[in-house]
């Protein structure tokens, strides 16, 4: 009875509060507040979860070195033997002079901070060194690989427009990435897996490219292929290219869509930044009528014939396009390239009309349960009963509030975890009425069994709900995607019907028998 | 109205070893069914292997889908319908965690509709590789012993004032097992030994409370797992979601009756231990019933009317939620008598404080 104003204050503030709350979600213009948000199961869409091959990475630093360190040693004339990969993070070769030795560790210090001696040998009068990266920079490298990765990515989404897309890291090495509403999943895969390494190498025309394809490759050189986009479907047309890169996307800085007017076809201009100009300037001026090819994931686009030197640092990617995938070449090569390829270990998708399906069934089984619940309730204990059942709807509207107050998502788990609810709610009430019931059979009063029912089942039911959160919290820790809705639902319910039964229902009654001083307890 | 009338007395108790029994042989067969079939049936989310939800706007013959994903070139794969008939909707699945690039769902979408002749919808796939698989398997049961243990240490320190016993012996549980799982040890070997320390703990340490409600808890879990696999159903992590549900809510019935033994035994404490139990179990027996009932009012509706993709765990709640209550009344409370009995010096009622 004490300070019954201030609580039906307060119940109703909330009650008003949830209204509020819950309106945009059913009449989206009216005031703006977020709406409900729906999971991908609800609404259609794709959860991807990537895996950044991040050892790709360690190899790449590793394979750069040893051609930089080439060079490097032929310039400070230390005469050595062939560089060869020592394992996945070592460099080995042999030193022709022991006395290079000295001037090889100043080398190495000075050049490559990532790089340590990890062993020496003496072998038929040379000395074979083995250098390797530290394990320390090989898990810098790693974690370096996947934070960019995701920036890259993030970049590519963010331009190719999906409406709140959510891309997250998920333990050392992956990437969760979930589009809502994207029903062209091949396009979305294409732009997100795509590592775009672009790189601009010279033909080999000094050998045949029918015999290198029968396995007759020349050192310094390898086969590549021609791009779907080059005609490459069917037989794709081999390229016999060096091995040396000359140019990479790394450089780049512009890309854009253009259309060719003669042949009215898409393709792709890029703008080097200043220094790949000077490089690209440099290459075109000394390879005068030789093939340049120009080669994206080690997939030739094409390989035109340098006909002068080219200043400006611009360059075009032709094929035959479809606006569509030009605009998509565009954007990757804009974003960037992934700095290790990526494979993708999960996939999820949903039509939109599963979703629809799946929202219609859940709601339909809510109000049928519901109805059913409120049914019983109203049998079983009449009057109090109908306390209850208000209460119901109450607690309802206040899942719904959390879900918009909270940001959080509704998965068809999660409307499961609603359904459930409805059932758990008025289990605390069932508690309370059934130990009011008691007292009454004790002979006390309507309100004396009331304060009595209310007193000692308040701790049964705060002990029974504790135990639904701990399974609920464990759930969310647990869960992905759906089911972490479903843990959510379960969370929330749990508490607004500790609040609707606990407080409100035992406000109304106090209410009814300590002001209004009913005489009979219709329970 | 009233469906369990006051004053009731069945003999609860007395009949418990007919319980034990009864229990002993569920939770055996439910063993004894996951060795033969090699555990439980893991679905995509836990085994890997990629899920296809196809809809047609006609009938079509299975044969015919089959032939349409021969093209395809999947490998051990299996159809089956999907839902009822009349909505002609089919799952395809393949051990296979396909790499679905190269419009893989277009061109899945022209094999089957020149297959069978009707228009085909890919309204789902799911596609998991192996080792998200494993990880996911691993995880959940984790999070089964977690929410075990974290449910227990509640239930001995809100029911027996040992909140710092219970919380140190299950932070060393919580550490040795996560050291342990350091060392690639085969995670449900792990976890079952973990289990067993623990139930070997409550016992030395006479937290009955909590070992009534473990025992109970895992009864629950083995034979709905048991039910579950022997109709052949398959393990998804919503399955996962339902089973931690449980484990929640199945408490829900045992700490009423608990919650009278304790008063019980403060206002009668020259009463028999067994009679007090007996006489709390009958006294909530109204209320233990009624809240199941609710329950599973709604998940009877969620059942038939919440569609396909919810099926199953709506299934494993009705399940787990009817044994849990089985489990409260003949499981739960019964193991209290029996480390008291376990322990003879231990003839005073557990020392309670003041709660209704």
């Amino acid at each position: 009875m004490k300070g019954l104003t201030w609580r039906a204050g307060l119940t109703v503030a909330i009650f008003i509060a949830a209204i509020v709350y819950v309106v945009p979600t059913f009449k989206e213009s009216v005031w703006p507040h977020k709406k409900i948000n729906l999971g991908l199961d609800l609404q259609g869409g794709m959860h991807l979860a990537l895996e950044v091959q991040t050892e790709k990475a360690v190899e790449g630093t590793v394979e750069r070195v040893r051609s930089d360190l080439r060079s490097l040693l032929r310039n400070e004339r230390i005469r050595h033997g062939e560089l060869r990969s020592a394992g996945k993070t070592g460099i080995g070769f042999s030193l022709l002079n022991f006395e290079d030795m000295e001037k090889l560790e100043k080398l190495i210090q000075n050049n490559y901070p990532d790089m340590e001696l990890r062993s020496t040998e003496k072998n038929e009068g040379n000395l074979v060194v083995t250098l390797g990266l530290t394990d320390a920079s090989t898990v810098e490298i790693r974690k370096q690989a996947v934070q960019q990765a995701l920036e890259t990515i993030r970049n590519r989404i963010d331009q190719f427009g999906v409406s709140e897309p959510d891309i997250r890291l998920q333990g050392e090495d992956r990437i969760l990435i979930q589009l809502p509403g994207i029903t062209d999943t091949k396009r979305a895969k294409e732009l997100i897996g795509k590592t775009a390494q672009l790189e601009f190498k010279l033909l080999d025309e000094d050998h045949s490219v029918g015999r290198a394809v029968e396995g007759d490759v020349p050192p310094g050189s390898q086969v590549l292929y021609a791009s779907e986009q080059a005609g490459g479907v069917e037989k794709p047309e081999a390229y016999l290219v060096r091995k040396e890169t000359l140019l990479t996307g790394a450089y780049l800085d512009d890309a854009r869509i253009q259309i060719d007017q003669q042949f009215n076809e898409p393709y792709v201009t890029i703008d080097f930044d200043r220094k790949g100009a000077q490089i690209f300037e440099r290459i075109t001026g000394d390879n005068i009528r030789k093939r340049l090819a120009i080669v994206l994931d080690n997939k030739v686009y094409s390989a035109p014939v340098i006909q002068e030197k080219i200043p400006g640092g611009t360059a075009r990617i032709t094929g035959s396009f479809t606006m569509q995938e030009a605009h998509d070449l565009a954007i990757i090569l804009r974003a960037g390239a992934l700095p290790a390829p990526v494979d993708i270990i999960e996939e999820r998708t949903v039509g939109p009309s599963l979703g629809r399906d799946s929202i219609q069934k859940g709601l339909f089984s809510m109000i049928v349960g519901g109805l059913l619940v409120i049914l019983f309730m109203a049998v079983y204990y009449q009057v109090a009963g109908m306390v209850a059942n208000f209460a119901l709807v109450l607690n309802i509207l206040l899942i719904a509030a959390g879900l918009a107050v909270f940001q959080a998502t509704l998965t068809m788990p999660g409307i499961a975890g609603i359904i459930l609810t409805i059932g758990m709610a008025v289990d605390a009430n069932v508690i309370i009425f059934e130990r009011i019931r008691e007292e009454r059979r004790l002979g006390k009063t309507p309100s004396g069994a009331i304060a009595a029912g209310f007193e000692r089942g308040t701790i049964t039911v705060m002990d029974a709900n504790v135990t639904t959160l701990i399974a609920a919290l464990v759930l969310f820790q647990f869960g992905t995607g759906p089911v972490k809705g479903f843990a959510v639902t379960l969370s929330l319910g749990v508490l607004a019907s500790l609040f609707t039964a606990l407080f409100v229902c035992r406000m109304i009654f106090e209410y009814m028998y300590d002001v209004r001083r009913m005489k009979t307890l219709s329970i | 109205m009233e469906i369990i009338k006051p004053g009731i007395d069945l003999d609860f108790i007395g009949k418990r070893r007919i319980a034990y029994i009864f229990s002993s042989i569920l939770i055996l067969c439910s063993i004894l069914m996951l060795v033969v079939n090699r555990g439980p049936e893991y679905g995509v989310d836990f085994a890997g292997g990629t899920v296809i939800q196809v809809k047609f706007n006609k009938a079509v013959e299975v044969n015919r889908i089959k032939e349409g994903f021969g093209v395809m070139n999947l490998k051990g794969a299996a159809v089956q319908r999907f839902g009822v008939e009349t909505q002609n909707e089919y799952l395809i699945r393949t051990n296979e965690s396909l790499m679905t690039d190269e419009n893989f769902s277009g061109r899945m979408t022209r094999a089957l509709s020149d297959a069978t002749g009707a228009e085909a919808e890919i309204r789902r796939i799911e596609m998991v590789g192996p080792q998200v698989g494993e990880t996911l398997r691993e995880k959940a049961l984790f999070a089964v012993f977690y929410s075990l243990l974290l449910i227990t240490i509640y239930i001995s320190g809100r029911f027996e004032m040992k909140w710092v016993v219970s919380g140190v012996m299950a932070a060393a549980l919580i550490g040795v097992v996560y050291f342990f799982s350091l060392f690639n040890m085969s995670i449900p070997i792990l976890i079952l030994a973990a289990l067993i320390v623990t139930l070997f703990l409550f016992w030395q340490l006479r937290l009955r409370y909590a070992m009534g409600a473990i025992v109970a808890l895992i009864h629950d879990v083995i034979i709905t797992v048991g039910i579950f696999t022997f109709l052949g159903k398959e393990f998804s992590l919503p399955i996962v979601a339902a089973l931690l549900t449980i484990i929640g809510y199945s408490l829900n019935d045992t700490i009423i009756v608990f919650d009278r033994i304790r008063e019980n035994l403060r206002r009668y404490s020259r009463r028999p231990l067994d009679l007090n139990i007996n006489r709390s179990i009958n006294e909530t027996l109204s209320r233990t019933l009624l809240t199941a009932g609710t329950t599973l009012i709604v998940l009877i509706s969620l059942f038939f009317l919440g569609g396909d993709i919810i099926h199953d765990f709506a299934f494993t709640m009705i399940v787990g939620i009817v044994i849990g209550t089985y489990s409260s009344i003949y499981v739960a409370s019964p193991m209290l008598l029996l480390i008291e009995s376990g322990e003879p010096s231990s003839g005073e009622p557990a020392a309670v404080p003041a709660a209704g």
